[in-house]
Protein backbone atom coordinates (compact mmCIF):
# COMPACT_ATOMS: atom_id res chain seq x y z
CA UNK A 1 0.00 0.00 0.00
CA UNK A 2 1.87 3.09 -0.98
CA UNK A 3 -0.75 5.53 -0.10
CA UNK A 4 0.71 5.72 3.24
CA UNK A 5 -0.52 9.84 4.57
CA UNK A 6 -4.32 10.54 5.28
CA UNK A 7 -3.50 14.15 5.88
CA UNK A 8 -5.74 16.92 7.06
CA UNK A 9 -3.85 20.53 6.12
CA UNK A 10 -6.53 23.35 5.24
CA UNK A 11 -3.41 24.96 3.22
CA UNK A 12 -3.87 22.04 0.85
CA UNK A 13 -0.69 22.05 -1.50
CA UNK A 14 2.24 23.95 0.05
CA UNK A 15 5.74 23.80 1.33
CA UNK A 16 5.57 21.18 3.82
CA UNK A 17 3.41 18.95 1.79
CA UNK A 18 5.68 19.43 -1.76
CA UNK A 19 8.94 19.83 -0.11
CA UNK A 20 9.06 18.76 3.85
CA UNK A 21 7.35 15.82 2.39
CA UNK A 22 7.34 15.23 -0.78
CA UNK A 23 11.42 15.56 -0.86
CA UNK A 24 12.77 12.79 2.35
CA UNK A 25 9.34 10.82 1.41
CA UNK A 26 9.77 10.38 -2.82
CA UNK A 27 6.33 11.13 -3.16
CA UNK A 28 5.37 9.83 -6.37
CA UNK A 29 2.14 11.91 -6.22
CA UNK A 30 -0.62 13.37 -4.29
CA UNK A 31 -4.52 13.09 -4.35
CA UNK A 32 -6.25 16.71 -3.31
CA UNK A 33 -9.75 15.95 -2.28
CA UNK A 34 -11.97 19.03 -2.32
CA UNK A 35 -15.51 19.03 -3.39
CA UNK A 36 -14.82 22.52 -4.94
CA UNK A 37 -11.59 22.16 -6.24
CA UNK A 38 -12.60 19.74 -8.15
CA UNK A 39 -14.73 21.34 -10.37
CA UNK A 40 -12.70 23.98 -10.96
CA UNK A 41 -9.96 24.05 -13.70
CA UNK A 42 -8.54 27.01 -12.68
CA UNK A 43 -8.10 26.59 -9.06
CA UNK A 44 -6.51 22.83 -10.27
CA UNK A 45 -4.66 24.64 -12.49
CA UNK A 46 -3.00 26.67 -9.58
CA UNK A 47 -2.13 23.86 -7.62
CA UNK A 48 -0.24 22.32 -10.50
CA UNK A 49 1.79 25.04 -10.65
CA UNK A 50 2.53 24.55 -7.07
CA UNK A 51 4.54 20.68 -7.78
CA UNK A 52 7.46 20.07 -9.40
CA UNK A 53 6.99 18.00 -12.86
CA UNK A 54 7.90 14.32 -11.03
CA UNK A 55 5.06 14.73 -8.90
CA UNK A 56 1.63 13.80 -9.87
CA UNK A 57 -1.27 15.83 -8.84
CA UNK A 58 -5.42 14.55 -8.42
CA UNK A 59 -7.99 15.93 -8.29
CA UNK A 60 -11.68 14.28 -6.42
CA UNK A 61 -14.62 14.41 -4.50
CA UNK A 62 -15.21 12.65 -1.68
CA UNK A 63 -17.43 10.35 -3.60
CA UNK A 64 -15.11 9.81 -6.81
CA UNK A 65 -11.75 9.30 -4.03
CA UNK A 66 -13.28 6.35 -2.21
CA UNK A 67 -13.69 4.77 -5.75
CA UNK A 68 -10.75 5.75 -6.92
CA UNK A 69 -8.88 4.96 -3.63
CA UNK A 70 -8.00 1.03 -4.43
CA UNK A 71 -6.22 2.57 -7.80
CA UNK A 72 -4.59 4.62 -5.99
CA UNK A 73 -3.21 2.19 -3.36
CA UNK A 74 -2.31 0.13 -6.18
CA UNK A 75 0.34 2.90 -7.06
CA UNK A 76 4.18 1.29 -6.47
CA UNK A 77 4.88 5.10 -5.72
CA UNK A 78 4.66 6.82 -2.30
CA UNK A 79 1.65 8.66 -2.49
CA UNK A 80 -0.65 10.88 0.40
CA UNK A 81 -3.82 12.57 0.18
CA UNK A 82 -4.74 15.51 1.41
CA UNK A 83 -8.18 16.93 2.53
CA UNK A 84 -8.36 20.80 4.01
CA UNK A 85 -10.85 20.34 6.92
CA UNK A 86 -11.51 17.81 8.94
CA UNK A 87 -15.55 17.20 7.89
CA UNK A 88 -14.08 16.26 3.99
CA UNK A 89 -11.79 13.70 5.80
CA UNK A 90 -14.12 12.31 8.19
CA UNK A 91 -16.91 12.19 5.53
CA UNK A 92 -13.95 9.80 3.03
CA UNK A 93 -13.44 7.53 6.07
CA UNK A 94 -17.38 6.78 6.90
CA UNK A 95 -17.04 5.57 2.74
CA UNK A 96 -14.08 3.82 3.23
CA UNK A 97 -13.58 2.01 6.31
CA UNK A 98 -10.24 0.86 6.45
CA UNK A 99 -8.71 3.83 6.78
CA UNK A 100 -6.70 3.67 9.59
CA UNK A 101 -4.47 6.36 10.21
CA UNK A 102 -5.13 10.62 9.79
CA UNK A 103 -2.94 13.13 10.32
CA UNK A 104 -3.54 16.38 11.20
CA UNK A 105 -0.79 18.35 9.10
CA UNK A 106 -1.94 21.88 9.85
CA UNK A 107 -5.16 23.60 10.71
CA UNK A 108 -4.90 27.22 11.92
CA UNK A 109 -6.29 30.38 13.98
CA UNK A 110 -8.97 31.66 12.60
CA UNK A 111 -12.33 33.11 15.22
CA UNK A 112 -13.67 29.89 17.15
CA UNK A 113 -11.03 28.08 17.49
CA UNK A 114 -8.92 27.65 20.59
CA UNK A 115 -5.05 26.71 19.99
CA UNK A 116 -3.74 23.23 20.70
CA UNK A 117 -0.46 23.03 18.99
CA UNK A 118 1.41 25.71 17.11
CA UNK A 119 0.24 24.50 13.85
CA UNK A 120 -3.10 22.82 14.94
CA UNK A 121 -6.45 25.69 15.73
CA UNK A 122 -9.77 23.51 16.52
CA UNK A 123 -13.09 24.96 17.36
CA UNK A 124 -14.99 22.48 19.72
CA UNK A 125 -17.33 21.15 17.32
CA UNK A 126 -14.13 20.27 15.82
CA UNK A 127 -12.25 18.65 18.55
CA UNK A 128 -15.95 16.61 18.88
CA UNK A 129 -15.43 15.48 15.55
CA UNK A 130 -11.59 14.17 15.64
CA UNK A 131 -12.80 12.37 18.98
CA UNK A 132 -15.47 10.61 17.06
CA UNK A 133 -12.97 10.00 14.10
CA UNK A 134 -11.01 8.28 16.78
CA UNK A 135 -14.02 6.06 18.26
CA UNK A 136 -14.57 4.93 15.19
CA UNK A 137 -11.09 3.11 15.17
CA UNK A 138 -9.36 5.58 13.47
CA UNK A 139 -5.73 6.44 14.71
CA UNK A 140 -5.30 10.17 14.68
CA UNK A 141 -2.30 12.44 15.29
CA UNK A 142 -0.92 15.36 14.48
CA UNK A 143 2.29 15.63 12.65
CA UNK A 144 3.55 18.68 10.38
CA UNK A 145 7.05 17.50 9.11
CA UNK A 146 8.20 14.41 9.16
CA UNK A 147 11.16 14.86 11.39
CA UNK A 148 8.32 15.81 14.20
CA UNK A 149 7.08 13.33 16.60
CA UNK A 150 3.28 12.11 15.77
CA UNK A 151 1.49 13.48 18.91
CA UNK A 152 -1.79 11.47 19.47
CA UNK A 153 -5.38 12.89 19.59
CA UNK A 154 -5.40 12.59 23.28
CA UNK A 155 -2.35 15.16 23.77
CA UNK A 156 -3.64 17.34 21.40
CA UNK A 157 -6.61 18.00 23.04
CA UNK A 158 -4.83 18.80 26.16
CA UNK A 159 -2.38 21.72 24.77
CA UNK A 160 -2.13 24.58 25.05
CA UNK A 161 -1.00 25.55 21.61
CA UNK A 162 2.27 25.97 22.84
CA UNK A 163 3.81 22.32 21.42
CA UNK B 1 21.38 56.31 7.01
CA UNK B 2 17.56 55.05 6.93
CA UNK B 3 15.65 56.66 3.73
CA UNK B 4 11.95 57.03 3.86
CA UNK B 5 11.02 54.84 0.71
CA UNK B 6 7.53 54.07 -0.59
CA UNK B 7 6.77 50.01 -0.39
CA UNK B 8 7.05 48.96 -3.95
CA UNK B 9 6.73 45.71 -3.61
CA UNK B 10 5.76 42.56 -0.67
CA UNK B 11 8.14 40.25 0.34
CA UNK B 12 5.88 36.66 1.62
CA UNK B 13 7.20 33.52 3.19
CA UNK B 14 7.64 31.19 5.74
CA UNK B 15 8.43 31.74 9.61
CA UNK B 16 10.66 34.87 9.46
CA UNK B 17 11.79 34.37 6.14
CA UNK B 18 10.37 37.85 4.94
CA UNK B 19 11.20 39.59 7.73
CA UNK B 20 15.10 38.53 7.82
CA UNK B 21 15.31 39.60 4.36
CA UNK B 22 13.84 43.01 4.43
CA UNK B 23 16.14 43.68 7.85
CA UNK B 24 19.09 42.29 5.59
CA UNK B 25 18.23 45.11 3.00
CA UNK B 26 18.10 47.93 5.41
CA UNK B 27 20.95 46.59 6.64
CA UNK B 28 23.12 47.14 3.38
CA UNK B 29 20.95 49.76 1.66
CA UNK B 30 18.89 51.33 4.21
CA UNK B 31 15.62 51.26 1.75
CA UNK B 32 14.04 48.29 3.81
CA UNK B 33 11.01 50.51 3.86
CA UNK B 34 10.59 49.59 -0.07
CA UNK B 35 8.88 46.22 1.02
CA UNK B 36 6.18 44.94 3.55
CA UNK B 37 7.18 41.81 4.59
CA UNK B 38 4.17 39.22 5.85
CA UNK B 39 4.71 35.91 7.12
CA UNK B 40 2.15 32.65 6.90
CA UNK B 41 3.20 31.72 10.32
CA UNK B 42 0.39 30.36 11.93
CA UNK B 43 -2.33 31.68 9.76
CA UNK B 44 -5.30 30.17 7.28
CA UNK B 45 -5.34 30.24 4.02
CA UNK B 46 -7.93 32.59 4.37
CA UNK B 47 -5.85 34.88 6.63
CA UNK B 48 -2.54 35.29 4.77
CA UNK B 49 -5.06 36.09 1.53
CA UNK B 50 -6.38 38.94 3.78
CA UNK B 51 -2.98 40.17 4.84
CA UNK B 52 -1.59 39.83 1.68
CA UNK B 53 -4.95 41.92 -0.04
CA UNK B 54 -4.44 44.43 3.10
CA UNK B 55 -0.63 44.97 1.74
CA UNK B 56 -1.24 45.29 -1.59
CA UNK B 57 -4.40 47.88 -0.60
CA UNK B 58 -1.92 49.75 1.33
CA UNK B 59 1.16 50.25 -0.30
CA UNK B 60 -0.18 50.04 -4.30
CA UNK B 61 2.68 47.46 -4.63
CA UNK B 62 1.96 45.04 -7.55
CA UNK B 63 5.13 42.81 -7.35
CA UNK B 64 5.17 40.23 -4.90
CA UNK B 65 8.25 38.18 -3.86
CA UNK B 66 7.85 34.61 -2.44
CA UNK B 67 10.19 32.14 -1.22
CA UNK B 68 9.01 28.53 -2.08
CA UNK B 69 7.09 28.39 -6.09
CA UNK B 70 4.81 25.86 -4.11
CA UNK B 71 4.56 27.82 -1.04
CA UNK B 72 0.96 28.67 0.96
CA UNK B 73 1.75 33.02 -0.01
CA UNK B 74 2.67 31.94 -3.62
CA UNK B 75 -0.22 29.68 -4.28
CA UNK B 76 -2.74 32.60 -2.76
CA UNK B 77 -0.80 35.39 -4.58
CA UNK B 78 -1.33 33.36 -8.02
CA UNK B 79 -4.80 33.27 -7.25
CA UNK B 80 -5.04 36.57 -6.64
CA UNK B 81 -2.96 37.31 -9.71
CA UNK B 82 -5.69 35.77 -11.66
CA UNK B 83 -8.51 37.59 -10.46
CA UNK B 84 -6.52 41.17 -10.31
CA UNK B 85 -4.35 40.68 -13.32
CA UNK B 86 -1.46 43.10 -12.75
CA UNK B 87 0.43 41.37 -9.96
CA UNK B 88 3.77 39.90 -10.36
CA UNK B 89 4.75 37.53 -8.98
CA UNK B 90 8.52 36.25 -8.21
CA UNK B 91 9.12 33.38 -6.73
CA UNK B 92 12.43 31.88 -4.88
CA UNK B 93 13.53 35.47 -4.32
CA UNK B 94 16.79 35.96 -2.64
CA UNK B 95 18.41 39.07 -0.96
CA UNK B 96 20.61 40.07 -4.14
CA UNK B 97 17.30 39.73 -6.01
CA UNK B 98 15.83 42.08 -3.07
CA UNK B 99 18.72 44.27 -3.12
CA UNK B 100 18.49 45.24 -6.81
CA UNK B 101 14.81 46.05 -6.72
CA UNK B 102 15.22 48.03 -4.00
CA UNK B 103 17.75 49.76 -5.79
CA UNK B 104 15.86 50.77 -8.93
CA UNK B 105 16.47 47.73 -10.92
CA UNK B 106 13.56 46.06 -12.87
CA UNK B 107 11.79 43.50 -11.83
CA UNK B 108 13.08 41.15 -14.69
CA UNK B 109 17.03 42.82 -13.85
CA UNK B 110 16.33 42.01 -10.27
CA UNK B 111 15.76 38.37 -10.89
CA UNK B 112 18.84 38.30 -13.35
CA UNK B 113 20.78 39.70 -10.33
CA UNK B 114 19.92 36.55 -8.17
CA UNK B 115 20.42 34.40 -10.62
CA UNK B 116 23.73 35.54 -10.99
CA UNK B 117 24.42 35.12 -7.49
CA UNK B 118 23.08 31.83 -7.12
CA UNK B 119 25.70 28.86 -7.23
CA UNK B 120 29.37 30.84 -7.67
CA UNK B 121 30.73 28.21 -5.62
CA UNK B 122 34.91 27.57 -5.91
CA UNK B 123 36.75 24.05 -5.56
CA UNK B 124 39.22 23.60 -2.62
CA UNK B 125 42.52 25.08 -3.67
CA UNK B 126 45.11 22.94 -5.12
CA UNK B 127 42.98 19.84 -5.66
Amino acid sequence: MALEHFRIDDRLIHGQVVVGWGQPCGLGFVVLVDDAVVHSEWEQELYRMGVPPDMDLYFDSVESAARRLPDYRADRRPGMLLAGDIATMRALCASVPDITRVTIGGIHHKDGRSPRLRYVFLTPDEEASLRTLAAQGVEVVAQDVPGAPAIPLDEVLAGDGRG
Amino acid sequence: MTTNSAPRAIVAGHGSFAAGLVSAVEQITGLGDVYVPISNSQLTPAAIDAAIRDAIARSGATVVFTDLPAGSCTMIVRRLAKLEPGITIVTGVTLPTLLAFALGASVEEAVAKGHEALGQVEGPRGA
